[in-house]
């Protein structure tokens, strides 16, 4: 059973400064399954998400107690390396962010910084992700057109390209589709479908119908604290806490 | 009154105002159109007085070098007597401080900025550290001509030599370096470098691959133009005993030497003496302002040519 555990959170909190953002969590999360992290804006579910790969470490004033247990081993441990953390534990964030250069280059930026070389390679691994992504038919004659030049929409599966060429085991998304128009967003949605057989999905959503589209389970946080972990029907129709049950029927938040 | 009493004053009033409408004052917006053309006036003369200044500093020089810029002068030794003197050794003077300058200002200075910018823990010390950089950046010339007196041409005995020069003109823009790499560093979006470190690149990768190449054209700009400060600088080496004529053409970095600018300065403190010195002044005066425009012009090709790759 245990083997079914992708992350395993003890009595986390965090802090930043003064302000404490995320209050004693205690959650787990499958693999190969779509988590959603819902919650009002500010409830702390980015921080949670950022939390998973060490990201809000690039803070200087973040405070964290309590573990994350990731495979079985805590992501805090003084052996575990954070590149090598991020490498297995892949993101896509809420803006798509990709670089200035190629699109070619922005998926093979992962194995570039791994010192993989052989051009073959490269063209094999970005041909994949892309596919993966499905962005491979929109841009295949484009490859070495700068990234800029994508919408919105393909920016962000370009990022998840990026995000795949390294081969992760888990993909993080934090409000991936937030800044897309329906139609991509419906692409996304699709496409997370599509990854959750190979991969561990968590995504942090604004939005309750997407969590209620896409996620295996859902987990609902409200001031820092997780009030719910649940299968998404159960969340969606017969919650177990009154707040989750007032904010998914949007009576608040 | 501060703005908290008033919002109090507002939401507390117990017979509330009539809605307020807003009535335009024709006359009142017909004298704002005029003060905008006026002002629009004023600013404009500003302009044109800067232009003023500048085209007649320039007509002057010009005609002054006038059958004094030739070959001959350019290529030629320096010489006591006006006609036979040449200013290639003055060329290759500047040409070597060029040479030193650019490379320890860029190589110091962006490393420092990226040290700043990058990897130093934002806090007091690092605000000091920065007040204190664009302090340096104000101190006048000649004060880094002494420091460069006091500590390489005494202390490490480099006398007026140009490795002496260059440093000190390196120590002169170093801070102007340190800021505009600093500011270019700054502008690169965070997200951009957050989407490296999510992959797994350390914080040197990032900087190398995205960090680096995006604030590139910035670094670029500012550097180039405080190297060409660097070129045109008199005082530090006034400051550093440069001598006033030197008849060899230097051929290491060890060697005596003279530059551009300092060349400019002995000439029109001579013109007592010879009053074609003015000439010979104002003919280098040309070439100077000749390699500071194609330097700025290059520094303006860098940053548009990187702004459209982006």
């Amino acid at each position: 059973m245990m083997s079914n555990i992708a992350y395993d959170i003890s009595n986390l909190s965090l802090w930043y400064g003064k302000d404490q953002a995320l209050k004693d969590i205690n959650m787990q999360i499958e693999k190969n399954q779509v988590t959603a992290i819902i919650g009002p804006s500010g409830c702390g579910k980015s921080t949670l998400i950022k939390t998973l790969n060490r990201m809000t470490e690039n803070i200087p004033i973040v405070k964290i107690e309590g573990d994350i247990m990731y495979n079985n081993e805590s992501i805090f441990a003084k052996s575990v390396r954070v590149e090598e953390l991020r490498t297995k534990v892949g993101m896509v964030f809420q803006k798509p962010n990709p670089f200035p250069k190629s699109i070619f280059e922005n998926v093979v930026y992962g194995l570039r910084i791994h010192g993989i070389k052989k051009k073959d390679v490269l063209m094999d691994v970005a041909m994949n992700s892309l596919k993966k992504a499905a962005l491979w038919d929109e841009v295949k004659d484009r490859l070495y057109d700068n990234a800029y030049g994508l919408s919105g929409g393909q920016q962000q599966r370009l990022c998840i390209a990026r995000a795949l060429a390294v081969q992760p085991e888990t993909l993080l998304m934090d409000e991936p589709t937030s800044a897309l128009d329906p139609i991509a967003t419906y692409k996304i949605e699709e496409l997370i479908d599509e990854l959750k057989k190979d991969y561990n999905i968590v995504i942090v959503t604004h939005s309750m119908q997407q969590a209620a589209r896409i996620s295996d389970k859902t987990a609902f946080l409200y001031m820092g604290e997780l009030i719910e972990l649940d299968d998404t029907e159960k969340i969606f129709t017969n919650p177990s806490d009154k707040k989750t049950e007032d904010y998914v029927t949007g009576r608040f938040g | 009154m501060n703005n908290k009493y008033m919002l109090e004053l507002a939401q507390n009033k117990k017979e509330k105002n009539k809605e307020f409408t807003l009535k335009v004052d024709q006359k009142r917006t017909i004298r704002r159109i005029k003060l905008n053309k006026v002002l629009q006036f004023i600013f404009s003369l500003s302009l044109g007085f800067a232009l003023l200044v500048l085209i007649v500093l320039l007509y002057r020089v010009f005609k002054d070098s006038i059958g004094w810029l030739n070959l001959n002068f350019l290529t030629g030794r320096l010489s006591i007597f006006p006609h036979k003197a040449g200013i290639y050794s003055v060329i290759i003077g500047s040409v070597y401080l060029t040479l030193i300058v650019i490379p320890i200002t860029l190589i110091l200075g962006v490393s420092t900025a990226i040290y700043l910018e990058e990897y130093a823990a934002k806090g007091r010390l690092k605000s000091i550290i920065n007040t204190n950089i664009s302090n340096l950046a104000s101190v006048p010339s000649v004060i880094f001509g002494l420091l460069g007196l006091t500590v390489f041409s005494r202390m490490l005995n480099l006398g007026s030599s140009i490795l002496a020069g260059g440093l000190t003109l390196s120590l002169l823009v170093l801070p102007i370096v340190v800021v505009a790499s600093q500011e270019a560093i700054k502008a690169v979006p965070n997200n951009l470098r957050e989407a490296s470190l999510a992959i797994g690149a350390t914080k040197w990768t990032t900087i190398k691959n995205i960090v680096l190449p995006v604030s590139l054209p910035g670094i670029l700009t500012g550097s180039i133009l405080a190297i060409s400060r660097a070129i045109g600088e008199t005082a530090p080496l006034v400051a550093l005993g440069v001598p006033t004529l030197i008849l060899t053409t230097p051929s290491s970095i060890f060697d005596d030497f003279t530059a551009l600018p300092i060349q400019i300065y002995y000439w029109t403190l001579d013109t007592v003496l010879t009053p074609e010195y003015a000439n010979l002044a104002a003919a280098t005066i040309v070439v100077l302002l000749t390699v500071l425009i194609v330097m700025n012009s290059a520094a303006i090709i860098i940053r548009n040519k990187f702004e459209k790759k982006l």
